[in-house]
């Protein structure tokens, strides 16, 4: 349905007012700033408790208390996060839908980390062991048998120790990238860029040996 | 019907899909965190959102857990929306 553009500049206009009303209040003082924070607590309290309610069948040996206690801690952690960059809002979505992805982020790291909690990361022979069987099975044409043996000759020969336990945690071991950076006392970050320059290394390699990976496209 | 050598075929495509991951430039975690809000509703008006934030698609499709956070604030804001 196409919403009328009257309408629409209506719209437009009650969410400026909105975003506008949250930054004059919780950039004052007193009563009426607390009261703001109050607020924003419990937006991102209900933001974190959307988050975990989808992703509550992964831990399936929680209660219902436990995963309260998970959306408390990341309505905190969100709202001492969000206040200590609320210079940093630009205005370019709502106000809203910009605090709730605090909450989502937090919330969602918390209950990765909780459902690999107390296990061990799976080994990296693991992983390999996926591309092995791919690539030794008899039904393979060469031409993908090939390429499989080159990815992971160039996993081993191109890439460092860091971008390897990267690349195979990530991609075939579906090691959470926040899980593996809480074990190995990363950043997210730190360690997206390792997988992200590995893979740039891998496809340089591939690529040089004749192999054709991919289209180039626009971002 | 799929046969098992085709569903052999499309696990080998996908393994190499994702080590090798998306060819073209992208945002870091932390760009991609920074303007998730923006493209979110963008996205959801129907609006240009991979042409105001460049990168943003690629760095999705190479990352999971920045995948999971987009679809994360998508749905809520288009439930809160509803």
């Amino acid at each position: 349905m196409t919403i009328p553009s009257e309408t629409a500049t209506e719209t437009s206009d009650a969410r400026t007012a909105e975003t506008n009303l949250w930054m004059r209040r919780l950039t004052g003082e007193g009563p009426e700033r607390e009261a703001a924070v109050g607020e924003l607590h419990a937006l991102l309290l209900r933001a974190a408790r959307f988050e975990i309610e989808r992703r509550r069948v992964s831990l399936p040996h929680l209660r219902g208390g436990d995963f309260d206690d998970l959306a408390h801690q990341s309505a905190h952690d969100a709202l001492v996060a969000l206040l200590g960059k609320l210079d940093q809002f630009r205005g370019e979505s709502r106000f809203t839908t910009w605090a709730y992805k605090f909450a989502l982020l937090e919330a969602g790291v918390k209950m990765r980390r909780r459902a690999w909690q107390g296990r061990e990361l799976p080994l990296e022979e693991q992983g390999w062991a996926l591309l092995a069987d791919t690539g030794s099975r008899p039904d393979r044409s060469a031409e993908e048998a090939e390429l499989v043996a080159a990815v992971r000759e160039e996993i081993d020969r191109s890439l460092s120790a860091r971008q390897r336990e990267v690349l195979i945690a990530v991609t075939l071991n579906d090691v959470p990238i926040d899980v593996l950076a809480e074990r190995l006392g990363a950043t997210r970050g730190a360690l997206y860029k390792s997988l992200h320059d590995g893979r740039r290394k891998l496809r340089a390699a591939l690529g040089e040996r004749g192999f054709q990976i991919g289209q180039k496209r626009e971002a | 019907m799929t046969t098992p050598n085709g569903q052999d075929r499309g696990r080998d495509a996908d393994l190499v899909r994702r080590l090798l991951g998306p060819e073209a430039p992208e945002l870091s975690c932390e760009e991609c965190f920074d303007r998730l809000d923006e493209y979110v509703e963008l996205s959801l008006a129907g609006g240009s959102a991979d042409e105001r934030v460049p990168g943003m698609r690629v760095h999705l499709e190479g990352c999971p857990a920045c995948a999971e956070d987009y679809e994360s604030l998508r749905d809520l804001v288009e439930t809160e929306e509803n």
